[in-house]
């Protein structure tokens, strides 16, 4: 297939070997879950259980509330002993609202396991399967894929991209998926074509991954709406808009959605949650994580269920220092954790230790205008510029000049040879810029009510006014009636 | 167990400022070697002079500053400038331009402007300049090659007086350099094929620098070679240095065709003077080059037409310090507006139209 050109882009050491020819394992079972009731993007699942409450494997622990949103559910069998605010896997630390379940450790479950077939049933009934199996986008995003798919109700779609790009360094869990299920995660992706009534569908997947391409080519053979399309090998090629651009040649309008131009891109690891949720009504409640990073002992890729906390994941791989860093996801844009006493959640595809030497924290130097960094930008910015004007505190001619199309991929930070951290002052600005639209929005609210009061006030007065004049009016009438009885009664008399 | 919070990226491609100043350093060593060769202990000695007091007034404007002294010195700017200024200078020039000229590129060319980075021109090239219009006695006094062990050479008791003292007995030893000697006899209404003879003049030689020069700029087969180390290394791209070398063939080619006994001819002009340091190494320079690769071939095109009409036209046989100059003043310009196109967005910024999805 002709693939299209696209700018930037950076070629990081991938250390993919420590853990591509490491088969799945299953994590034993920890005796206690922590299952955070916001795992996505969008609003908050509403808990739907109470303390003390005997659950299931699958049991909904929280309600989807809200159009964007997704459910969660108990990822094993056992008893609600807390529901508290626990640390989120993010780099503040803080906390969220989060359902402590300890395991029984008999894993009894719900969900029904006689296959049904998907294509029977409406793309309507399948998307909302989806959305009630709690899937969101696993690539990381979180984004509830219901919604996504149910964009193919609504407006006219004609392409499905499935990113198998992995393009994160360390990273494999995509990779074993597609090499151990590849059958499934093409059932998964003709389950979307069919729901969003399209013939066909694209799997991108890097040219690193010779085995995991091949075994899929020889899973989708059975099914020709689905092309397997080998990728270049670089960074940020997991970008879902860098993919339309490489597979269509087309790019999404600024402003746009990958819908507005007929394509819809997911991640395989949603196509396999997708087949898991609509064949076996088997909801999302665990996933495939690497663990990896030069301070891991063993490495590993390891089905893990969703409130696992991290410290388990560490215990099982082991760690073979004290001093190192402990990120959530890839090192390019994986989020730092503040310790391992922290859940896994759905969008995390992996643990990434890294000792010192690895990940060393260096003070960054003076910009020398090599402008390396607008060579990587993906995107076409000019990180060097931006970043000046952010220095000032400028966040509003930064954001003019390209910052509201920075996807913080950190290509920028990566080859900058000065080390400044372009990207975590383009993440800073954009903070920034929201608190200050925030402060606009609420500035004109003020000024809305200030209005109203004013018009309202106005027409009181104005109201007492005339209320005042026409009891003047009435007065002066009555006065008047009064006189001309009084003349009456004169001339009468 | 401690961890502090970190941003992303948790991983760097392993480049430094002080590993590209280190590249282009290594690039430079063949012709600096060989300047000091073929020109002796007094180009030596003017190398290090320069050099020095590059890092003296680097370090005092540091201190001015109140910025951290040790770390700056060491990323190697300051001694990659004074490199480039002393292999730019007459070999055998003294002592006084040397301090002059390390002292005016680091403090009037760099920290005036805010430090590294921060510089609207070269400031070895604006140092250079300022050299020759001020003291363009010392700045064109050319010595013949005089190779170290041969017994022309002067001993290193000699080699100090002549740094320290000046030349004795100037005029014994003087030479032309090829370009001020083209211009000289062109403006005597000599033809080419003439003065070109007159002083034997052969493509070999000045393409191996074995004639009358700056210490550094006369060997072009070692400066091209360092630049090629550059391109491999991925430290410089292939835009400036090619397209400034391109437009100075087109141009020579073609007044060349017009009139050879008037106008000299491609080669010998890519050939002699500074055209291969200055394509490689000054105008490469990332601080005052534009950011954009459409906006480098603009600038190398500005400077190979400027190089070309003042060697041809103008007042002074070498134009490429001034060229380099008048194009770094460019630059802003250039980066204003050539710009990359942002990802669905027009070259103006403005989101692109969404397509109709039946095409």
């Amino acid at each position: 297939m002709k693939l299209f050109r696209f700018r930037g882009g950076v070629h990081p050491k991938g250390y993919k070997e420590l853990s591509e020819d490491l088969a799945i394992e299953q994590l034993p079972l920890p005796s206690k879950l922590y299952i955070p009731l916001q795992q996505h993007i969008g609003d908050p699942a509403d808990v739907a259980v109470s303390i003390g409450q005997s659950v299931l494997k699958g049991q909904v622990l929280g309600h989807s509330q809200g159009t964007i949103s997704a459910p969660v559910h108990a990822s094993s069998s056992g008893t609600i002993i807390d529901i508290l605010n626990f640390t989120a896997p993010h780099p503040s630390g803080l906390a969220v609202k989060t359902v402590v379940l300890q395991t029984d450790g008999k894993d009894q479950q719900t969900h029904n396991t006689i296959p049904l077939s998907p294509f029977n049933l409406s793309p309507e009934e399948v998307a909302t399967r989806v959305g009630a199996a709690g899937i969101v986008g696993l690539g990381g995003a979180a984004f509830p894929s219901a919604v996504k798919l149910y964009q193919g109700v609504t407006r006219a779609i004609d392409t499905l991209i499935i990113n198998g790009g992995e393009c994160e360094p360390f990273l494999t869990c995509d990779d074993r998926l597609m090499r151990e299920r590849a059958e499934e995660v093409i059932d998964g992706i003709r389950i979307m074509l069919h729901t969003l009534k399209i013939k066909k569908a694209l799997v991108a997947i890097e040219s690193n991954k010779p085995t995991a391409l091949q075994e899929m080519k020889q899973a989708s053979k059975i099914c020709p709406e689905v092309t397997v399309v080998k990728v270049p090998t670089r960074y940020p090629m997991g970008w879902d808009k860098q993919l339309i651009r490489i597979l269509t040649g087309r790019e999404v309008p600024a402003g746009k959605r990958s819908a507005d131009l007929g394509v819809i891109v997911h991640n395989v690891a949603t196509a396999y949650a997708i087949h898991e949720a609509v064949r076996y009504v088997k909801p999302l409640i665990s996933r495939i994580v690497t663990v990896s990073g030069d301070a891991i002992i063993k490495p590993k890729n390891v089905e893990v269920r969703m409130g696992t906390l991290v410290s388990e994941l560490l215990d099982y791989s082991g760690l073979n220092s004290s001093d190192y860093r402990l990120v959530m996801g890839g090192p390019m844009m994986g989020q730092a954790l503040p310790h391992a006493q922290v859940p896994v959640v759905k969008g995390c595809n992996g643990i990434v230790v890294l000792s010192n030497n690895m990940a060393p924290v260096q003070s960054s130097q003076a910009c020398i205008r090599c402008s390396q960094c607008i060579s990587a930008c993906p995107v076409g910015l000019l990180p060097l510029e931006m970043v000046t004007r952010i220095k000032k505190g400028d966040y509003k001619s930064a954001n003019d000049i390209g910052l509201k199309d920075c996807i913080g991929c950190a290509s920028c930070s990566y080859v900058c040879p000065a080390n400044i951290p372009l990207v975590h002052y383009f993440n800073f600005a954009k903070g920034k810029i929201r608190d200050q639209q925030q402060v606009q929005i609420k500035n004109q609210k003020t000024k809305k009510l200030a209005e109203a009061k004013r018009v309202r006030i106005a027409a009181i007065e104005k109201s007492k006014k005339e209320a005042a004049a026409a009891r003047k009016a009435q007065r002066a009438a009555e006065k008047a009636k009064k006189q001309q009885l009084t003349q009456h009664s004169d001339a009468s008399t | 167990m401690k961890l502090a919070p970190h941003s992303a990226p948790h991983t760097h491609s392993g480049n430094a400022v002080s590993r590209v100043m280190l590249h282009v350093i290594i690039a430079l060593l063949p012709a600096t070697i060989f300047g000091i060769y073929i020109f002796g202990l007094p180009a030596l000695n003017l190398l290090l002079i320069t050099i020095i007091s590059c890092l003296i007034a680097e370090a005092i404007s540091l201190r001015i500053a109140n910025k951290p002294i040790t770390c700056h010195l060491l990323d190697g700017s300051a001694l990659l400038t004074g490199l480039l200024l002393a292999l730019s200078l007459p070999p055998w020039a003294p002592w006084w331009i040397g301090v002059l000229g390390g002292f005016f590129a680091m403090i009037v060319g760099k920290h005036i402007f805010g430090g590294l980075g921060q510089n609207v021109f070269n400031p070895a090239m604006l140092a250079r300049v300022a050299l020759l219009i001020s003291f363009p006695l010392e700045m064109t006094t050319w010595v013949d090659i005089k190779p170290l062990f041969t017994p022309d050479a002067p001993g290193f008791i000699e080699s100090l007086q002549i740094t320290f003292l000046g030349i004795p007995n100037l005029d014994a030893i003087s030479s032309a350099s090829l370009m001020g000697h083209a211009k000289t006899e062109l403006s005597l209404d000599r033809s080419l094929s003439d003065s070109l003879t007159s002083i034997d003049y052969s493509l070999t030689s000045t393409s191996l620098g074995i004639v009358a020069g700056s210490i550094g700029e006369t060997s072009s087969i070692l400066l091209l070679l360092g630049g090629i180390y550059l391109l491999v290394k991925r430290i410089i791209s292939w835009h400036i240095p090619l397209t400034m070398i391109a437009t100075i063939v087109v141009l020579a080619s073609l007044f060349h065709f017009i009139d050879s006994e008037r106008y000299t001819d491609p080669l010998f002009h890519i050939f002699s003077g500074g055209i291969m340091l200055g394509a490689f190494f000054i105008a490469t320079d990332l601080v005052t080059s534009p950011n954009t690769k459409l906006g480098q071939i603009i600038f190398a095109i500005g400077i190979g037409v400027l190089v070309y009409v003042i060697r041809t036209w103008g007042g002074y046989p070498e134009g490429i310090g001034f060229a380099v100059l008048l194009m770094n003043a460019m630059t802003p310009l250039i980066d204003h507006y050539i710009k990359p196109r942002i990802y669905g967005r027009n070259r103006r910024g403005n989101p692109m139209a969404t397509p109709s999805q039946n095409d």
